[in-house]
């Protein structure tokens, strides 16, 4: 697939946006029941506000992704069958919903609490609508699989609890060490996924050939023409158009910057208390999970390409 | 329930591209709207088509068939372009069988050309809403049009007949006879689409014919060359030497 800067930008910016919530409302909950001391409460407002901007900004870079954005609130109508649908859906009242728990916080009402946990199972809904997404379509045989859904979540745990690391560190500096923890935990188990997603990969077989393509069942097809001199919409949507080379390098590049390296940096800047290096994690790891998305559409490889392969 | 369908020839398609002219024309200058061309007369032409011809070549030199294989969105009976457009925009019709998108609906998301297997869906790079063959259901009922032109552009425009059209759910019809006797397929059927447009095969076409059907025997030429003196002996014999000198 051609890889959309709007699609990247969206998915790792709302993923940002749901693990901070996350880490925020996590704190909140276990702050309530005692089990751990209350931050400041700059730090949950503050957070929560973080969450809003960054959904905010993933919204509007869904927006850039549509021919006709003027008609977007038409996408709410199919939700009983297209996921995509139910995400347009989910992610303006998880929007609205963190944009409440924040309101709730700064105001410290008494529905803070049920806010903040209808906030988490549209958080938790939007993992599943943003993965099913691309793991639904069966075809699209690097997507069809719930590794799909699984790293679409930890990503946004992990990127969203980095940003917690460096907010804490500024707000509630006796919480540093333990988000800490968690955003490294989460881009741990994160690499986890990811490597096996990639070994998935490496092992696939298309179920498509040629051969099923065209249904002429001969071992020695080639394609001499494509119906079009110029390329069309197909080569243009559904081809990365780079090099294996390239392809490649964005694989090692994701594979160092949104794991190893932001995963030292928040513990180095954890352990010393350095809001810069923290910062510096966060932005790392920010720029790994935009090449990693970049990749992930990439690697797809359409069934549709099979009809795509020579101009003239 | 009716599926209205093509279902395309491969053995006597010539690659003529008459399908794919004759249905931008009719479509390009619908209700509906154009269907956009970029840079036409320039290097890098593209444009929205709904309907294209692609050519194979099936074997291995010398022993190599052409296959030209036109490819325009089959109608899935199970489609699953429909069910994840967010809009509605997408559809099939009950009454019978055609996909079709709604332009005033479509908010050119692309999410059912990433979920059609064959690529026959394509955005429109100017009125950016996706578009793709209607089966030409804005003539197909057209009462205003004589009876024997009811029927896809591309089918009437087909000068070897390649393309037959009907409704592959009435087992008489001329599709559903083609599709049972002449060994009709569906493409990519892993994907359990259930394409309601069919391909019938290109079959191995020989032709016999006998060397003395190519140079014949009993011509003037060879035979009154086996002639001393005659005027076919006499060039024979100036083409000899003067191979001979060579
Ligand atoms: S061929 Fe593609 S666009 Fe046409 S009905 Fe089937 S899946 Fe949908
Ligand atoms: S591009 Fe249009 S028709 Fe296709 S899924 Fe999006 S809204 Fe539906």
């Amino acid at each position: 697939m051609h890889p959309a800067w709007s699609v990247i930008l969206f998915t790792t910016l709302i993923g940002v946006a749901q693990g901070l919530f996350v880490a925020v409302y996590a704190i909140d909950i276990g702050a309530r029941l005692d089990l751990i001391a209350t931050p400041a409460r700059a730090f949950f407002v503050t957070g929560a506000a973080l969450a809003v901007a960054f959904s905010a900004l993933g919204l509007l870079a869904s927006f850039w992704h549509l021919g006709r954005p003027e008609r977007a609130w038409r996408a709410a109508a199919m939700w009983r069958t297209s996921w995509l649908s139910r995400e347009v859906i989910v992610l303006p009242a998880f929007t609205a919903s963190v944009a409440a728990y924040c309101f709730a916080l700064a105001t410290d009402a008494v529905w803070t609490p049920s806010i903040g946990l209808l906030a988490l199972v549209l958080c938790l809904a939007l993992f599943v609508c943003t993965g099913m997404i691309y793991a639904c379509l069966k075809f699209l045989q690097e997507w069809a699989s719930p590794l799909t859904l699984v790293n679409y979540f930890l990503l946004g745990c992990a990127s969203g609890f980095n940003l917690a690391t460096l907010l804490a560190s500024l707000l509630a500096p006796r919480f540093t060490e333990p988000l800490a923890v968690w955003a490294v935990g989460f881009t741990t188990v994160a690499l986890g996924v990811r490597a096996a997603m990639l070994t998935r990969n490496a092992r696939l077989r298309p179920r498509s050939t040629i051969q099923t393509a065209i249904g002429i069942r001969h071992p020695n097809v080639q394609q001499k023409a494509q119906g079009s001199m110029g390329g069309s919409f197909n080569t243009r949507e559904f081809m990365h158009g780079r090099s294996r080379h390239f392809l490649r390098s964005v694989k090692w590049t994701f594979l160092v910057l949104a794991f190893p390296v932001p995963a030292a940096l928040v513990w180095i800047g954890a352990t010393t208390d350095a809001s810069l290096v923290l910062g510096c994690a966060f932005v790392v790891q920010y720029a790994g999970l935009l090449a990693e998305r970049w990749f992930f559409f990439a690697q797809a490889n359409h069934p549709q390409n099979l009809y795509y392969q020579v101009i003239s | 329930m009716t599926q209205l369908a093509l279902v395309i020839d491969l053995n006597v398609c010539v690659g003529c591209h008459a399908c794919v002219t004759s249905c931008k024309e009719w479509n390009t200058s619908g209700v509906a709207g154009f269907l956009t061309d970029e840079n036409p007369y320039g290097k890098d032409p593209t444009g929205t088509f709904f309907n294209r011809v692609q050519t194979y070549e099936v074997g291995a030199f010398p022993d190599t068939e052409t296959v030209h294989f036109p490819k325009s969105c089959l109608h899935c009976e199970d489609p699953p372009c429909v069910p994840v457009c967010p809009t509605g925009a997408s559809y099939k019709r009950k009454e019978d069988g055609i996909v079709l998108v709604d332009y005033d609906k479509c908010i050119g998301c692309k999410y059912c050309a990433w979920a059609c297997p064959y690529g026959v869906r394509e955005l429109d790079e100017k009125q950016q809403v996706m578009k793709k063959c209607t089966l030409c259901v804005d003539r197909i009922y057209d009462t205003a049009i004589p009876e024997a032109q009811r029927k896809p552009a591309c089918v009437t425009a087909c000068p070897t007949n390649a393309r037959l059209y009907g409704d592959v759910h009435d087992e008489h019809s001329e599709v559903s006879i083609a599709i049972r006797e002449r060994g009709g397929y569906a493409l990519m059927p892993e994907w359990g689409t259930a394409p309601a447009n069919h391909y019938l095969p290109k079959r191995r076409s020989t032709c016999a014919v006998a060397d003395d059907q190519v140079a014949r025997v009993d011509t003037a030429r060879v035979t009154d060359a086996a002639v001393p003196g005659t005027l076919a002996a006499l060039i024979a014999e100036a083409q000899a030497a003067a191979g001979a000198g060579r």
